[in-house]
């Protein structure tokens, strides 16, 4: 059985060669095909003029089923092979089409993206550091650097500490399980939706009128006058920063919650004989316990600041100095055809990214998963 | 370990009760305003909308969710015209992207953590440093190179162009997580199946798919959530298909800017956008746990 596992030995010249384009053949056999054949079906849905519904129906049964054909039909074919043919070229069946749309998607488009940030507007000539110059002297990507770091700071301590409140206060009520739900529900719902939900707290009408957003309708029946939130500059990137903390802080308490369920009762038992209170159990005893579930879940929100983008778009467009990286990114594409400044911007989130996530795999790695 | 419960007291509930009402009030607001009539929404708050003597309604609704022109009366009692916002329609794009975006990954996350897990072939710890590094990868890096070739290749706008590129960026994380479930089952259970003579493929679809359900499932509610709540990638890859191929996210982002202040029907639309996510969330929240759990928690 052992040579199940072990391929034989390579033969001769000729023999590897014809291995490695077998291999690369079986690679690129499934996403090929499915490719050409999934674009001609669209093409044949999108003359046919069909209804919106038959059309999702067809799509569906067409995008699933073709790419489960496809995997059986390459079975097929690798079945009929001799088998020390087919032992070496089965596992590219298996792991040939991920590796395949991973190259293209992400690890191509890296490299990519990192000569295009090089080049000129429609990466036509070289013109070295000036795009980078450019996001780094430019006043709007200077307030989109501010502003993204005022995101990554308060966003993330804040749907942090909201998180751990939550899971210390249910943990010790009668209605966690509905509290949970409750709070943990934002999650499902989208940046966008969640953009409407916040303008219409925010919503302002001039003094006098009657308010429709609540939190104009709280100044208003304090005494105050009603207040622009969207627009006030600076801190209009708080009120946004206020919706990731709503979507979020369930996540946060989600995980949170379930780490302190794991510190061992003995040690919180000890504690309370030796007369600590519940403040000292907190913060000297349950927060060092739970140190790993809390890197994890805050490096996990801060990537999502660093690629803010939705809340901004949804909610002002970048006007009225909300600007962020992502969204600068997205204008230097769409609105200004500039890809060499976007690509700049890309490759610079992605620099940000790359220790904030490595420290989170290390994190992530260092434990047995389900 | 209920009973270890740190004693409840009056504070602590005081103090969550208002926090969830904090917590939940935004979300019941357009709830409400979602079914007031058009005039009451912009004459008073929503809290007061139990003093409408008028009561609420289903027209935001069929005005949202519809495509073809209505009639209204507006406030100084005019008729006046405006188009629906086939909500419907985007509804149903919505739907046309998300199904396969989750399932086309799932497939073939799953073969490929089977093939590192238990498939012997050279290059493979290589190749799975390689994609678990490419979790680092943010998806911005991809927008504009994959762009440029879809707008050659003519793919901007397709469901084809859509889905493959949901599947790229989803496939770092899905191929981590089934590999970490799929590599845990005992070797045993496959070595009976080999005994009997099953080849690699028909092991993988009848024995490891089937014990992997709860790890698919709770990428797949990931991914679901991810994918139909997305506006980027939606925005930058539909962006050749016009009016028509708008998923919800996008078209609630142009009711944003089209409807500033049309509330009845910004509420509307938002909590359609909600719905399905909503009902997908509540009904299998325990799989979404714990696969929030597996990436996460130290047992």
């Amino acid at each position: 059985m052992g040579d199940l596992y072990f391929p034989d030995k390579p033969g001769g010249a000729l023999q590897r060669t014809v291995t490695a384009f077998g291999r690369i053949f079986i690679s690129f056999f499934i996403p090929a095909v499915t490719f050409v054949g999934l674009w001609l079906g669209f093409l044949f849905l999108r003359d046919s003029g069909a209804s919106q519904i038959i059309i999702t129906l067809v799509a569906i049964v067409w995008g699933v089923g073709g790419v489960a054909a496809l995997y059986i039909i390459t079975n097929i074919i690798l079945q009929r092979l001799p088998i020390k043919w087919r032992k070496r070229f089965v596992p590219f069946l298996f792991v040939g089409p991920a590796v395949m749309i991973l190259g293209y998607y992400l690890l191509l488009p890296t490299l990519r993206s990192f000569l295009m940030s090089f080049m000129g507007k429609f990466s036509e000539e070289f013109v070295g550091f000036a795009n980078y110059k450019y996001i780094f002297s430019d006043r709007t990507m200077r307030l989109a650097f501010v502003n993204n770091i005022v995101w990554m700071v308060l966003g993330t301590s804040l749907s942090l500490i909201f998180g751990m409140l939550f899971a210390l206060l249910s943990e010790r009520s009668k209605i966690e399980k509905l509290a949970k739900s409750l709070i943990f529900l934002p999650m499902a719902i989208s940046f966008v939706g969640a953009g409407v939900i916040w303008k219409f707290i925010y919503a302002y009408r001039p003094s006098g009128e009657a308010q429709i957003g609540l939190l104009n309708a709280i100044v208003a029946a304090l005494g105050g006058d009603p207040v622009n939130w969207i627009v006030l500059r600076p801190w209009n990137t708080i009120f946004l920063i206020v919706i990731l903390v709503w979507l979020q802080s369930g996540y946060a308490m989600v995980i949170l919650s379930s780490a302190i369920k794991g510190v061992p009762v003995t040690l919180l038992e000890a504690a309370r004989i030796d007369g600590a209170g519940e403040f000292r159990i907190i913060f000297q005893i349950i927060i060092p316990y739970i140190k790993g579930a809390i890197i994890t879940v805050g490096t996990t929100i801060l990537i999502l600041t660093l690629k803010i983008f939705d809340i901004v778009f949804a909610m002002t467009n970048g006007l009225f100095g909300t600007e962020v990286l992502a969204s600068q990114q997205y204008k230097q594409m769409f609105k200004f055809l500039h890809y060499g400044r976007g690509s700049a911007i890309a490759i610079v989130i992605l620099i940000a990214v790359i220790p904030v996530m490595w420290y989170n795999l290390k994190q992530f790695g260092n434990r047995e998963v389900f | 370990m209920k009973t270890d419960k740190p004693r409840s007291n009056i504070i602590v509930n005081v103090v969550l009760i208002l926090l969830v009402i904090i917590w939940t009030v935004p979300t019941f607001g357009i709830l409400v305003t979602s079914f007031r009539i058009r005039d009451n929404v912009s004459k008073t708050g929503w809290w007061q909308s139990l003093s409408d003597e008028s009561g609420y309604t289903m027209e935001n609704y069929n005005q949202v969710l519809g495509g073809r022109t209505f009639t209204y009366t507006d406030s100084s009692g005019r008729e006046a015209r405006a188009k629906g916002d086939d909500m419907m329609g985007a509804f149903l794009n919505s739907l046309t992207v998300t199904i396969p975006a989750v399932v086309i990954p799932i497939l073939i996350a799953a073969f490929a953590a089977y093939g590192f897990a238990w498939l012997d072939f050279p290059g493979r710890k290589t190749l799975f440093v390689i994609i678990v590094a490419l979790l680092v990868v943010p998806l911005q890096i991809a927008l504009i190179p994959v762009l440029r070739d879809y707008q050659v290749l003519k793919l901007n706008g397709t469901y084809l162009g859509i889905w493959l590129a949901h599947t790229g960026f989803g496939l770092p994380l899905a191929i981590y997580l089934l590999f970490n479930y799929i590599s845990t089952i005992p070797r045993s259970i496959m070595e009976s199946a080999f005994i009997d003579g099953a080849s690699h493929f028909t092991t993988f679809v009848r024995l490891i798919l089937p014990l992997s359900v709860p790890a698919l499932a709770s990428f797949a509610i990931f991914q679901f959530l991810w994918v139909w709540n997305d506006m980027l990638v939606a925005l930058v890859f539909m962006s050749g298909g016009g009016a028509k191929m708008q998923v919800v996210t996008v078209r609630m982002l142009n009711m944003i800017g089209s409807r500033g202040q049309d509330w009845h029907l910004l509420t509307a639309g938002a909590f359609i956008s909600m719905v399905l996510p909503l009902i997908v969330f509540l009904s299998l929240q325990r799989y979404f746990v714990s696969g929030l759990m597996a990436g996460s928690v130290k047992e």
